[in-house]
């Protein structure tokens, strides 16, 4: 965020990547970036890309409209397993948007300058990825029109929530993480917003831009007071961002059902979250480097280091399947043990080895360096494991369902058709989103890039 | 090399003289200068924050992190007590003899509130303290301002200082080593 006196490499040591090209200057930085907003010339691979996320998210309208219509019988839940695709997908997406906030908030209190130029849309990623996940329980609840009953407000009813229920806890943080998460982007946008004011040659984009910037000047006295409040964020978020994905956990450990009352659910869950994330990050900004030449933004360093939290996280992750299966042993309760087996031998095998495959094995190739720094490989690893952490959600949800106490009640569950448009759907939701986002606001923060820059040292006389 | 702009408007108030410099380094020292030469009523404009420029103005601490303490001690005791409340007095509902006021299980909503509050506390007190949203001020009267949110650095001494005298302080600003001074219009 602010000018850091930069050390100069130890002699001996290799230069590293840079985290931004050699030779930009403020005046480079600021027209690069928001030459993509404001250029006239929208390019032909963003109406193709953003064509087919809208019909995506018009086969998501179609479902929702059908679900409304007939009622959640129209996907594969029943009796045992009553969960299926809405809370995989809840879980899923919520996860996703971890990884924003990581960015935005963590490696900004760690100093991690490298941040910067990803910050921004990993915060919109976040957004829309909550946004995707806020759907799932609502339209699950069967009458979805009565959701705010979920709120606490005076009512005829006499009614308040339970507040013991892990499923409240839930409507609090993500809501709460909703609008934390949006306040955070929007905080940052602001100087941002003021530039485009600035730089727009149109009249309707200076008054919209000039509008959402609230009248930003760059004062010293509002930078003092800015920089504050975005470090409490800062701050504020960090401890957020972990509280959420342990409260989604709490949905599963709350409830006594083998394979998931476990104490290891919320730390696993958390560190799932910011690896799903990362891998979605990855997925998102190689190409997005690639099509808007922002190669001197988004450099290599930025891919090697997020390619290091993967595996870090992926191995977390690991560790936290292995005490699962110890867990089933040493706990000596014959379900938990049932349940750890049925995930490896049962039914539902192919996906629990798939998902080994995906989250365990394929990271594994980003010990090699060759790997780490070559985005076309590293976009497949990404990619496997946005894969594999759906699986593992599958897995969680599905196989300790399927099996009950009783095993008369025992049975089966597939996704049907609606259940798959609906998850389609929603990620036609996002990718619309996120096209829109990239081509009307700033997808890398210009303001703090400018800090990046050179120039921007401070040079005190002796 | 200095150029001087006057203002168009004849018979508009004077709102201040703004000094444009081309890199951080010329802004601080410019700022700092102006203190030392007496001058209170200023204030710097910068394309990103920088820390120098602070300590050169001389400005005080933000009550901001107060505000957000606040915040968060409200957003704390509105969830215990809206869970408390609700849970042991309004709609006491026993099962199986269990406490009432069973406070750990609160603890996830309280938390939640606090984190919420105090952060809207952060961001509505920031820009309450900045008098944020302004859609007019003067300095975006002075001509090349719009660079200020680009590569450009601004010093306005504002003509409410006591020390404010117009061509004095028009020959101190040239003299800081401004490319351009220029009298803005109130």
């Amino acid at each position: 965020m602010s000018t850091q006196k930069r050390e100069p490499t130890p002699p001996g040591q290799a230069t590293p990547v840079p985290v931004i090209e050699p030779g930009h200057t403020f005046a480079s930085v600021t027209d690069q970036i928001g030459q993509i907003v404001l250029s006239r010339r929208t390019p032909t691979f963003w109406w193709v890309g953003f064509g087919i996320s809208f019909l995506l998210m018009m086969a998501l309208l179609a479902s929702i409209g059908y679900l409304l219509l007939k009622g959640t019988g129209i996907w594969g839940i029943n009796i045992p397993v009553g969960w299926g695709f809405a809370i995989i997908n809840f879980v899923w997406w919520i996860g996703i948007g971890h990884a924003g906030t990581l960015i935005s908030a963590i490696l900004l209190l760690l100093r991690q300058e490298w941040r910067t130029s990803i910050n921004r849309f990993a915060e919109a990623m976040t957004l829309f990825a909550v946004a995707s996940a806020g759907l799932f329980p609502i339209l699950h609840m069967g009458r979805p029109w009565l959701a705010y009953w979920l709120l606490p407000y005076p009512n005829t009813m006499a009614l308040w929530p339970q507040w013991r229920s892990p499923l409240v806890w839930d409507v609090f943080a993500v809501s709460t993480y909703a609008t934390v998460s949006a306040l955070f982007w929007y905080i940052g946008l602001i100087p941002d917003l003021a530039t485009l004011r600035d730089r727009a040659r149109k009249k309707s984009f200076q008054i919209v831009y000039g509008m959402l910037a609230l009248g930003w000047r760059g004062s010293a006295v509002h930078w003092h007071r800015y920089e504050t409040a975005y470090l409490l964020l800062a701050g504020l978020a960090t401890p957020l961002v972990i509280s959420v994905h342990t409260v989604v956990s709490f949905d599963f450990t709350i409830a006594i059902t083998p394979g998931w009352h476990s104490t290891i659910f919320p730390p696993y869950f958390v560190a799932g979250a910011i690896y799903a994330g990362f891998a979605m990050v990855l997925t998102l900004s190689i190409p997005l480097r690639k099509l808007y030449r922002l190669e001197g933004f988004i450099t290599l360093r930025h891919l090697q280091n997020m390619a290091k939290i993967l595996l870090a996280t992926g191995l977390i992750v690991g560790y936290g399947y292995m005490i699962e299966a110890f867990m089933g042993w040493y706990s000596g309760v014959p379900s938990e043990g049932y349940v750890t087996t049925s995930r490896m031998l049962g039914p539902y095998r192919p996906a629990y080895w798939a998902l080994i495959f995906c989250n365990i094995l394929t990271p594994q190739a980003l010990w090699f360096k060759k790997v780490r720094s070559t985005p076309g490989l590293l976009f497949i690893v990404a990619m496997v494991v946005n894969v594999g952490m759906w699986l593992e959600r599958f897995v969680i949800v599905v196989t300790s369902l399927h099996r009950d106490f009783l095993p008369s009640s025992w049975g089966m569950y597939h996704g049907t058709m609606w259940d798959w448009s609906t998850f389609i759907g929603t990620i036609g939701l996002f990718l619309s989103l996120l096209f829109l986002f990239i081509r009307f606001l700033p997808m890398i923060s210009i303001f703090e890039m400018r800090t990046l820059v050179p120039e921007a040292e401070v040079r005190e006389e002796a | 090399m200095t150029q001087f702009e006057h203002d168009p408007g004849e018979g508009g108030q004077l709102y201040g003289l703004m000094a444009e410099f081309e890199s951080p380094t010329e802004l601080v020292t410019a700022a700092r200068t102006a203190r030392e030469q007496g001058y209170s009523r200023m204030d710097a404009y910068s394309p990103y924050p920088m820390h120098e420029l602070a300590e050169a103005l001389g400005l005080r601490r933000t009550r901001l992190p107060l505000l957000v303490l606040a915040g968060g001690i409200l957003g704390c005791a509105t969830g215990l007590f809206l869970q408390w409340y609700s849970a042991s007095i309004d709609y006491p509902l026993n099962v199986g003899g269990r406490p009432l006021g069973s406070w750990p299980m609160f603890i996830p909503i309280t938390f939640e509130l606090t984190v919420l509050f105090a952060s809207l506390f952060a961001v509505f007190g920031m820009l309450g303290l900045n008098g944020l949203p302004q859609p007019y001020h003067p300095v975006f009267n002075a001509p090349r301002f719009a660079l200020a949110s680009r590569d450009r650095f601004f010093l306005c001494i504002e003509a409410r200082d006591p020390n404010f005298d117009r061509d004095r302080t028009t020959r101190f600003l040239a003299n800081l080593g401004a490319r351009v001074v220029s009298e803005v219009e109130d």
